[in-house]
């Protein structure tokens, strides 16, 4: 079991979350080529180490999370709100 | 090598067994060949097979960087079907099917491939209708089918929970007879030493650590055993795809490494005669019993992305609730093992065999959940896509570009997201 410290929750296990994707894939404008868009939906990097991803903790307070987990250790080396503003709230709060 | 008959069995057993031959040869690594394939799975052997014994082709090499059939080829349920229903992918698995049933013949050896029948339970109107829709899809593509009402699957397997209280009542089941298991270490054993007697150098513990180019082709491989240089190379690691593909400076690929879990129980006396697959109400599970005894069964991914080859409890929790919810005479027995390969997971959940952006690389990829099932046939289009420079036509939509040009092979409408394609 992965432990995940949920910024507003605290620690909690994964099987409370759902797990989103790459979270690094930023979508292109609606008007953008097709070729940025067929980068975005269908490419990905794959990474084998550190990656950022985003997982939602839908079992606890529903929101989405922006985490730098290892993908060869499972080791979570940082989580915080993918919503800017909620993360910066709660970072100035800690 | 001996070729294996009854007069050979019957001849070493007579002398103790000890004049078996070993079965291929220990390879050391020569500078240079032909072709170079990368990874001793299934799927690599079989290519190197088919390269020799269809195309007569020689100086060929395949490298694994651990032991053949170390990773998942051994890290699988074993189970062997085509009801596969996307044209390409539906054509693909047939043939693939039809060699399952000669490969213990064409290769002289035992790959235990047993035609049980593949049984996926119904619990709806509308499953039955759908599986009727898509299993008359095989009847009419030269594959076997049908559907058993409740009475003919009563008949078959008796000791299913059939009771109406079931959270999910099985009203009926989708069936390919031609289906069934194999033994995983055989089909690599009886590759490897078909295609050893056909040449091919097959070379353990020579891991791949970089890609030599020069003007857009690969001129030599740099592994754990030295340089080698390689005419074409064909790279057939799935699970591990992506860091190839970085090695040689390729980029990005529409694969997600994810990592799935199988189980197996005690041994038990036969209590199954079946592949039997639930699937119903966000559950995912399949199950048969091995020759040895033990039910061996696995249910989804385990959610994450992974590059590691070990599971975690809530899926195995999942997938015993669901072993005991369609097999209740299952609640005493325990659990013995579980393992964890990990998977190219694309993003239609179909494969790639296919040309490169670099003119003598040829790859084998993505092959969700079915690399075993595909092993032949993988190896068999592989092989004709390397010998003769071009995909052959089942093959021809299983390229990189196939979702530039709005083709998904979704067998499953999920959509664009690797963990869904289960």
């Amino acid at each position: 079991m992965i432990r995940i410290p949920c910024p507003y929750c605290g620690e909690r296990d994964h099987s409370e979350f759902t797990y989103g994707g790459d979270g690094s894939i930023t979508y292109p404008a609606l008007d953008a080529p097709m070729a940025d868009w067929l980068e975005a939906v269908f490419e990905r990097e794959n990474v084998r180490g550190l990656q950022l991803e985003t997982w939602h903790h839908v079992m606890g307070c529903r929101m989405w999370l922006l985490v730098e987990r290892d993908t060869m250790t499972h080791e979570i080396h940082s989580v915080r709100a993918a919503h800017t503003g909620l993360a910066a709230v709660l970072e100035e709060k800690s | 090598m001996t070729r294996f008959s009854a007069w050979s069995v019957f001849r070493n057993g007579l002398t103790g067994q000890k004049d078996w031959d070993r079965q291929w040869r220990d390879a050391q690594p020569e500078k240079q060949y032909d072709i170079v394939i990368v990874g001793g799975g299934i799927h690599g052997l079989a290519t190197a097979y088919y390269l020799a014994k269809n195309h007569g082709l020689k100086n060929i090499a395949v490298l694994e960087k651990g032991w053949i059939g170390g990773g998942n080829a051994g890290r699988n349920t074993t189970i062997v079907r085509s009801n596969y229903f996307r044209p390409g992918n539906r054509e693909f698995y047939e043939h693939s099917l039809k060699l399952w049933e000669n490969l213990s013949h064409d290769l002289n050896y035992n790959v235990m491939f047993s035609q049980r029948g593949h049984v996926s339970l119904l619990h709806s109107p509308g499953a039955v209708d759908a599986a009727a829709r898509g299993y008359n899809t095989l009847r009419l593509t030269g594959s076997d089918a049908e559907i058993w009402q409740l009475d003919q699957l009563k008949q078959e397997i008796p000791h299913l929970n059939y009771s109406a209280n079931a959270r999910f009542p099985i009203l009926a089941a989708a069936v390919q007879r031609r289906a069934g298991t194999a033994r995983h270490d055989a089909v690599v054993w009886g590759y490897a030493r078909a295609a050893d007697s056909h040449g091919v150098d097959i070379i353990q513990n020579c891991e791949v650590s970089a890609v030599l180019l020069d003007q857009g082709q690969i001129t030599a491989l740099e592994t754990s055993r030295g340089r080698i240089k390689a005419g074409k190379v064909g790279f057939s690691v799935a699970g591990n795809t992506s860091r190839l593909w970085d090695m040689a400076g390729l980029g990005t690929l529409p694969i997600e490494s994810h990592k799935l879990q199988a189980f197996v129980t005690e041994p038990l006396k036969p209590i199954l005669d079946h592949v039997v697959v639930f699937g119903v109400g966000g559950t995912h599970f399949y199950m048969s019993q091995s020759d040895k005894g033990g039910l061996v069964f696995g249910g989804d991914l385990d959610w994450y992305k992974s590059y590691a080859q070990r599971g975690n409890l809530p899926i195995a929790q999942d997938v015993a609730e669901c072993a005991i919810s369609i097999l209740p005479c299952l609640g005493r027995v325990r659990l013995l093992r579980h393992w964890s390969g990990v998977c190219d997971m694309s993003m239609d959940g179909a494969h790639f065999i296919c040309k490169t952006p670099l003119d003598n690389l040829y790859l084998n990829a993505g092959w969700n959940y079915g690399g075993f099932k595909a092993g032949p046939g993988a190896g068999w289009y592989f092989a004709d896509l390397i010998a003769n420079d071009r995909p052959h036509d089942v093959v021809a939509d299983h390229d990189l570009k196939r979702f530039e040009r709005g083709v998904n092979l979704d067998e499953r409408g999920a959509g664009p997201d690797p963990k869904l394609h289960g």
